[in-house]
This record gives C-alpha cells, sequence and structure tokens, in this order.
C-alpha cells in the first residue's frame, strides 16, 4: 500500500471541505440542479433512479484492511449494507442521502480515501495490475506509475474539462489483466535488451456506442518520459477531440479519424515541444516507489504439505484451488482470487460482513492487501500456500468461496435497469440467470475459461464488446431484448466481438448461452478455450445452433 | 467603467476595464480595444499605429498559434468560455504563457464560474469576468482552496513534489 503523507492528506481534506459548502448551497436553493451537477459529479455523486448513487475511487484497486472496514461501515451505516465493485474498480454505494455525502467523503479521507474524478470529463480512477508486487510476470510494480499518475492527474490544471471522460491503465505483465487496450490511455511497462524500463503506448480504446481497441501510437517510451508525453496526448486531445456530439467525444474518436499515424505523430510533435521539464523528477518516482509498504516473505519450500493434504481430503477444496489460486512469484506463497459472483447474486456485490471477512483475512493471512479486480473480484495477492486451506474456509462460511474464476459464471454486468437511469434493460437478471444454468460446476469446468459479459445499454458499462460472450440489453417498445456478440476479448489478444443475429428475449437469453456452450464442446479441439474455437470456425455454426428453432 | 476581477501581485482585486470589446459588425470605438481574430487580422495593424492598445478574442478551436508573431503588440489575449465544460483555453493559457511567453493580461470571458477559479490561475489566467456575480473574495477563497498542488502549472505555486524535497 502507497502510505499517504501531509501533502497527500491536506488534499483529501480540502477536497472534502469543498463538497461539504457545494452541498450546503444545494440544499439551501443556492445552486440549482443543473450548477450542481458537474459539482456532484467530480466527487462521484450521481442522481440514479431511486436515489443518489456515490462511485467511491479504489486507486488501481488497492485496498488495505483499515480502508476495507471503514467501506463495510459506510455501506452499513449510510447505505443497506451492501456495496457493488465497478469494472473501473471502484465501489459503489446505491442508496446514499445527499445530506449524509459531505460525512462520507470526511469519513473516507480518515483512510486515505476519496471519489474524487470517478466521474465527470476529466482523468478518472487509474486502474493496474491486480496482481501487482505478486506476480513473477511483471517487468516493474505497476502500482508505482499508477500512484504517480493519480497524483499527476488529481486536480490536474489543464486536464479537468476534457471533451469527455478519461481512463488509464498500466500493467507491467504480458498477461494483461487490466483491459489495458480497452482504455483511452493504456500503458504496458517492458523492459529493453538492455534492461532500461519503458512503455508501450496504446491511445485510443474504449467501448460504448463505438467500440475501438486501442492502437499502439509508440513501442517503447523511456520510463523517465511518461508525463510529457502524458501530457503530450492530453493536450493534442483537449484541443481537438470533438465537442459538439456526446457521442464523438472521446479520444478514440480523434484517434479514429485522424487515423493512428497522424494521431501519433501531432502527439510527438507536442511531446517535441514541451521537453523533458515538465517530466516528475526521478527522486520523487522513488519517493514514491518507498512509500509503498514493502512485503516480508518467508523462505518456504514451493510446496506446501498443508495445501495437498486439504486438496487431497476435501474435494470442494481441491476445486477452489483450482480455479481460484494462482502462482505468486515467491515460492509456498499463492494469490487468492475471491470470486464476487456467487451463483444467483449480483455480479460485484459484497455486503458489509463479507467486506469485514475479506479485512480480517488479508490481515491475518494477507500481509494487509486487497486488490479489487476489473472484473468485479477481490484478490489477497499474497497468501502462504499453508494458509489457503484457512482462507478458503472462512471465505465458503461468508460465501465467497465460489470456485470460478473466469469461468462461465464469473461474468461482468453493469448494474442496468436495476438501478440505472440510462439503462434499457436488466442485466443483473441474465447474469444471475446464466449462473444459474451452468450452476453445476464440474461442467462449468468442462467448458473452461468463458468470459460472459452483460451490459444493460450501448454505454458498455459491462464492456459487452469485449466478451468471448458479449450481452447488450434493448429496448424493443418497451420490451427488454437482448444481442449477442460472440469472439470479443479485453485481454492481451483484444477485440471486438462479432453480432451473432437478432435481439432475444430476456427469458431466451440463458438458453442461447448454454447452446453455444454446447457447439463449443462439439466443436472444440485440443486445449482450445471458447474464444480459441470461436476465432478457428467463426459464427455460423454458433448462428445456426441458436436460431435453429426460427427456422 | 465596467468592472471584472484582476490578479495583480498575487492579488485579487476588482479592477476597471479600459477595454472595451467591439464584435466585428461595430464600429470601432475610441480607446483601447479587444477585438476577434478575424478583425485583428485585417485591422490589428492601423488600431496599434493609432497608439492605442488592443486585446484580441480567441473562440475555442481558434489556433493559439495564429498569434504567436503578434504576442509583443498584443496587451490583452481574451480566451472564450463557450461552456463551462469546455477547457479548450486552458491549453491555450498554458501555451501563451510556458511556450510563447506571452506576459501581457490573459482574460477569462463566457462561461466564467467560481469553480473554475483555481484550474484558470493555475494555467496562468491573470484577469476574469465571472458570469456568477462571484466578488474578488469569493473568487480568491475559490482560487485559493487546496493548499497543496501536485503539477507544475503555469503559476507560482510549488508542487507537491517539490515541496517533499527535503
Amino acid at each position: 500500500m502507497y502510505q499517504y503523507d501531509a501533502i497527500d492528506r491536506d488534499m483529501l481534506a480540502d477536497r472534502s471541505a469543498e463538497f461539504r459548502g457545494q452541498v450546503a448551497r444545494r440544499l439551501a436553493g443556492e445552486l440549482n440542479e443543473d450548477q450542481f451537477k458537474p459539482l456532484r459529479l467530480r466527487n462521484g455523486l450521481y442522481l440514479q433512479l431511486h436515489a443518489y448513487m456515490l462511485r467511491i475511487a479504489v486507486p488501481y484497486g488497492s485496498l488495505n484492511p483499515a480502508q476495507l472496514r471503514k467501506l463495510a461501515w459506510i455501506a452499513r451505516t449510510y447505505d443497506k449494507g451492501y456495496g457493488h465493485f465497478t469494472t473501473r474498480t471502484n465501489l459503489q454505494l446505491h442508496w446514499i442521502k445527499l445530506r449524509d455525502a459531505p460525512d462520507i467523503m470526511d469519513h473516507l479521507a480518515s483512510v486515505d480515501m476519496h471519489a474524487i474524478q470517478t466521474s465527470g470529463n476529466c482523468v478518472r480512477n487509474v486502474s493496474a495490475d491486480p496482481y501487482a508486487g505478486a506476480t513473477s510476470e511483471e517487468v516493474d510494480d505497476p502500482r508505482v506509475w499508477a500512484e504517480a499518475i493519480r497524483q499527476w492527474s488529481t486536480v490536474h490544471p489543464e486536464f479537468s474539462y476534457l471533451p469527455r471522460k478519461f481512463k488509464i491503465a498500466v500493467t507491467a505483465a504480458p498477461k494483461d489483466r487490466t483491459a489495458a487496450k480497452t482504455h483511452d490511455i493504456g500503458l504496458n511497462l517492458k523492459r529493453a535488451r538492455d534492461g532500461a524500463l519503458g512503455f508501450e503506448v496504446m491511445v485510443g480504446g474504449g467501448l460504448g456506442r463505438s467500440p475501438y481497441i486501442a492502437p499502439t501510437i509508440r513501442q517503447f517510451l523511456p520510463a523517465s518520459r511518461l508525463f510529457s508525453y502524458l501530457e503530450a496526448i492530453l493536450r493534442v486531445y483537449n484541443r481537438h477531440g470533438r465537442r459538439d456530439n456526446i457521442h464523438k467525444a472521446r479520444i478514440k474518436v480523434l484517434v479514429a479519424t485522424l487515423g493512428r499515424d497522424e494521431f501519433a505523430h501531432q502527439v510527438e510533435a507536442e511531446w517535441e515541444k514541451i521537453g523533458a521539464a515538465v517530466d516528475l523528477p526521478d527522486d520523487e518516482l522513488a519517493r514514491i516507489r518507498g512509500a509503498f509498504t514493502p512485503n516480508s516473505f518467508e523462505t518456504l519450500p514451493p510446496r506446501s504439505e498443508a495445501l495437498e493434504a486439504a486438496r487431497a481430503a476435501t474435494p470442494a477444496f481441491a476445486r477452489f484451488a483450482r480455479n481460484n489460486l494462482k502462482p505468486h512469484k515467491v515460492p509456498g506463497y499463492g494469490i487468492v482470487e475471491i470470486s464476487l459472483k456467487a451463483i444467483g447474486e449480483t455480479p460485484g456485490d459484497a455486503t458489509s460482513e463479507q467486506m469485514e471477512v475479506v479485512a480480517d483475512l488479508a490481515e491475518r493471512f494477507g500481509q494487509n492487501d486487497i486488490r479489487v479486480t476489473h472484473e468485479q473480484n477481490l484478490v489477497l495477492p499474497h497468501v502462504k500456500l499453508d494458509d489457503v486451506p484457512t482462507v478458503w474456509a472462512a471465505l465458503a462460511e461468508a460465501g465467497l468461496a465460489t470456485p470460478n474464476m473466469n469461468l462461465v459464471s464469473d461474468i461482468i454486468a453493469c448494474p442496468g435497469l436495476d438501478y440505472c437511469a440510462l439503462a434499457n434493460a436488466r442485466a443483473i437478471s441474465i447474469a444471475q440467470n446464466i449462473a444459474k444454468t451452468f450452476a453445476d460446476p464440474d461442467r462449468a469446468e468442462k467448458v473452461g475459461e468463458l468470459k460472459v459479459k452483460i451490459s444493460g445499454c450501448i454505454n458498455a458499462c459491462g464492456h459487452h464488446h469485449v466478451g468471448h460472450i458479449g450481452i447488450l440489453g434493448v429496448d424493443k417498445k418497451g420490451e427488454e431484448f437482448y444481442q449477442l456478440t460472440l469472439g470479443g476479448s479485453a485481454a492481451e489478444d483484444a477485440a471486438v466481438g462479432q453480432a451473432l443475429g437478432p435481439a432475444l428475449p430476456h427469458d431466451k437469453v440463458a438458453e442461447a448461452v448454454d447452446t453455444l456452450v454446447d457447439v463449443y464442446l462439439r466443436e472444440r479441439q485440443d486445449g482450445e478455450r471458447f474464444l480459441d474455437t470461436f476465432r478457428r470456425t467463426g459464427v455460423t455454426p454458433f448462428k445456426e445452433a441458436v436460431y435453429a428453432d426460427a427456422h | 467603467m465596467p468592472t471584472h476581477i484582476s490578479l495583480r501581485d498575487g492579488v485579487f482585486g476588482l479592477a476597471e476595464d479600459p477595454f472595451t470589446t467591439v464584435s466585428d459588425d461595430w464600429a470601432i470605438p475610441q480607446g483601447d480595444v479587444i477585438v476577434s481574430l478575424t478583425r485583428f487580422d485585417s485591422e490589428g495593424d492601423r488600431l496599434l499605429a493609432e497608439g492605442r492598445k488592443v486585446g484580441v478574442r480567441l473562440e475555442a478551436g481558434e489556433d493559439v498559434e495564429a498569434l504567436t508573431y503578434d504576442l509583443p503588440r498584443i496587451s490583452v489575449v481574451a480566451l472564450v468560455f463557450p461552456k463551462f465544460g469546455d477547457g479548450r483555453a486552458y491549453s491555450y493559457a498554458r501555451l501563451l504563457r510556458d511556450r510563447y511567453g506571452f506576459k501581457g493580461e490573459i482574460r477569462a470571458v463566457g462561461d466564467v464560474l467560481r469553480e473554475q477559479a483555481g484550474f484558470m490561475v493555475r494555467c496562468g489566467f491573470d484577469t476574469f469576468e465571472p458570469a456568477d456575480g462571484s466578488t474578488p473574495e469569493v473568487w480568491a477563497q475559490a482560487a485559493q482552496r487546496f493548499r497543496h498542488v501536485y503539477q507544475r502549472g503555469s503559476d507560482v505555486r510549488t508542487p507537491a513534489f517539490a515541496e517533499r524535497q527535503p
């Protein structure tokens, strides 16, 4: 965890005081809703169907136990005792009262948290690999860079009124767990042959109405030049991004309109003029790096007898370990994935009690470290293999041990029509129906990796374009219908999915997914994931099967 | 004479505005004037030759680079905020100050509200025509809301990373 200093804390206190004043002016009628809206949005406060929704930032998805306990307490005190983790690794509380919001900000600030810039046309919460600091795949710790970007983007003088929202992801491993190529800027840390650290810079990804996979505009940017390069990208966008049409205002449209080469050329030209003077000094980067609490790992054998004994004795644990336990860079340790996708529950939701269980486990067994993933799950990144059976038992008791990581029921879904004023259709109930269809864990494991992503409207908060199976809710004359897409991916092999055919009614969607899976199981060759089979066969066999009845 | 908020030597105060902002279809009055970029291109030389001070009003979307050659002769650049949320002028102000070394007045006009005060000051604006009736006191309070800043701007504030230096 990055340890805040007095300056970081003053920033939160000042922001909180400013917000308290704005809410007071609103409650006193000095501000009307139109004037108040852009101010509250910059503090994560939305007005939804039933109440205010507060979106709390979890910078690069990193939490300590005190913070998670505070979130649990806030959810219990000011909301209905649960929260919703989002694809931006934030936490949303959906039943907030306006008059409580300033107090909530103060409570958040007391544990070095905030809701700054979780909405609005500004640089949003920065995301990073949830396995940062724990995976042997990474060339550097992406959190250090993400924290530096968090500070740089907070109340930025020039880039706080952009044409549209702006999202940045940082990863440092070849396996992309951040969906970097769907971001406005995706940064992939790499090492050159001489060992020098640099970024592959991808710009102009995004989902929504017109999905784009971000093209690479620079293969290798020396790491020390990151902030001048970000300034160049943001300045070109701030000046030339479209402001006349909200649907064409994201940087992806500018990049696509100019073409990657011309956009890159404009950025490079601006960057040369900016020069190195605005880059973050090396000693500040070193300070940030040093402000992350170091881990202390014991020297352990790579094989844990306790773990192996539990595997042999308890099939349910063995299943959990197969699906939710991932390799750690240090022998004798593992990364434990906590699914927030219990069968029949709302994807990404956690109750206050569940948050407290995870906080306790992180404290006792996990080096005080908790991560939120963009796939709406939690991670304990540093658990001794010997402790995994104990951790599993505690998770199971709290309903948090669903062994479905990356399986068909590990679904991303937006809140949809149950909460959101923008939605055309429900998303949660579709996720629940699909999860129930695949409730048999043996079958789910046999199917293997299958990423289902559901959005309740074209804004694509559920990332449906990049689902192996994507599901988009649409409104057809007042009825909920769903368009299916196949073959998308948000990972290093990113792609936008291809439409399957005519939209299906609500109660046919889970059935259609079942049919798609049957086709995959019939067609698949050795070791192929659903995505691989689809990419080999194309849409035809899937389409024929789903629409067979219609013929 | 109309007034606006002016930042001079770190202090926000009410100042009289000696400039008349002239739209393109008006005749040029006596005295100091602010004209559009188009009008400056066609009439700037003549107006300056008359010994008066001349400012240029730059709309969002017009290239600040069009002014670079003339900046030493221009007294004011008025940057237009067509809407509160249109942030292009922040980039223009920074380029005027940091890249082109403009020492004259940079004025915020249009949909100018107190919530933007801090951003404007940090980008190098020093004159403000608030649309929300803000007094200099209110404006100063809004502009100085944060005790620290994380980035180097076009103002004199010390960024956090420099404050942290031992």
